[in-house]
């Protein structure tokens, strides 16, 4: 697995490649609250690479969305293949994430 | 090897089935998952089993043993027993903690007061990503998970 940081104008993108599990999630917790001090503020998480994600990922994401919001940020989620869309659903956290099909759209939305 | 209520363990033999023992790492996870999703591969179960409901509930099973069951203490084991056919992926995770009330520590993380919540989903997605899920004191504390080889069509999740 591996964690990728992108810029689009001022969105901080970070692709997610492989498992955001229990493993790994201090990594990208990490790497996203570097950011935030640096003063990144829209923050889109993209799961077009990613295999599964565990409840400690899904913790990790409901810590980082509190901790970007209380920056004044705003953290959106977007490409979730079908099994992820299930998992968000199932934990009802598709509720409490802005979710979008594709990149582009995600970038539109910020 | 413990038999639990439902009487039908691993039977710890055959061309599928797979016993290991990993330290109390959560960096030794994805091997045990990937050897037991192979496993699930060659007996033709669904797509989403393979790359959803294995992955993400043996994950837990194995995190909640590592962190809870032996506090990552690295002189404690977790031992893995799965067995595999046409009809069901039967798996155990042994630990060396003292277990604990299945029931009484699942909660349900979709309520208003518990989806902000940073924890607590994860027995949760092993009771609905897996058909039977149970608790028990073999040689440790273990858990079985039991998922039946048909469509995925048929599950809710």
């Amino acid at each position: 697995m591996s964690f990728t940081v992108k810029k689009a104008n001022d969105v901080t993108i970070f692709e997610v490649e492989g498992t955001l599990i229990v493993g790994n999630r201090q990594e990208l917790k990490q790497k996203v609250i570097d950011e935030i001090e640096g003063g990144a503020r829209k923050v889109l998480v993209d799961f077009e690479k990613t295999t599964y994600i565990d409840s400690s990922g899904l913790g990790v994401l409901v810590s980082l969305a509190k901790k970007i919001r209380e920056s004044g940020g705003d953290l959106r989620l977007a490409n979730l293949n079908d099994d992820l869309q299930t998992l968000f659903e199932l934990t009802k956290l598709d509720t409490l994430f802005q979710i979008s099909e594709s990149r582009e759209r995600a970038l539109e939305s910020f | 090897m413990g038999q639990g209520p439902v009487g039908h363990g691993p039977s710890g033999h055959g061309p599928l089935a797979l016993e290991l023992e990993i330290p109390s790492d959560v960096g030794r996870i994805e091997p045990v998952v990937a050897a037991v999703v192979r496993r699930c591969e060659d007996a033709a179960f669904p797509d989403r089993h393979i790359a959803f409901h294995i992955p993400v509930a043996l994950t837990e099973a194995l995190s909640n043993a590592i962190l809870r069951g032996n506090g990552e203490d690295a002189s404690k084991s977790v031992r893995v027993r799965a067995a595999v056919d046409t009809s069901a992926l039967v798996v155990e995770v042994e630990d060396d903690g003292v277990g604990f009330d299945l029931d009484a520590c699942t909660l349900d993380p979709t309520t208003i007061e518990n989806l902000g919540r940073e924890d607590g989903r994860g027995l949760f997605l092993m009771r609905r990503l897996m058909d039977h899920v149970e608790q028990f004191r073999g040689s440790g504390n273990v858990v079985r998970m039991i998922l039946y080889r048909r469509s995925s069509d048929d599950r809710a999740a």
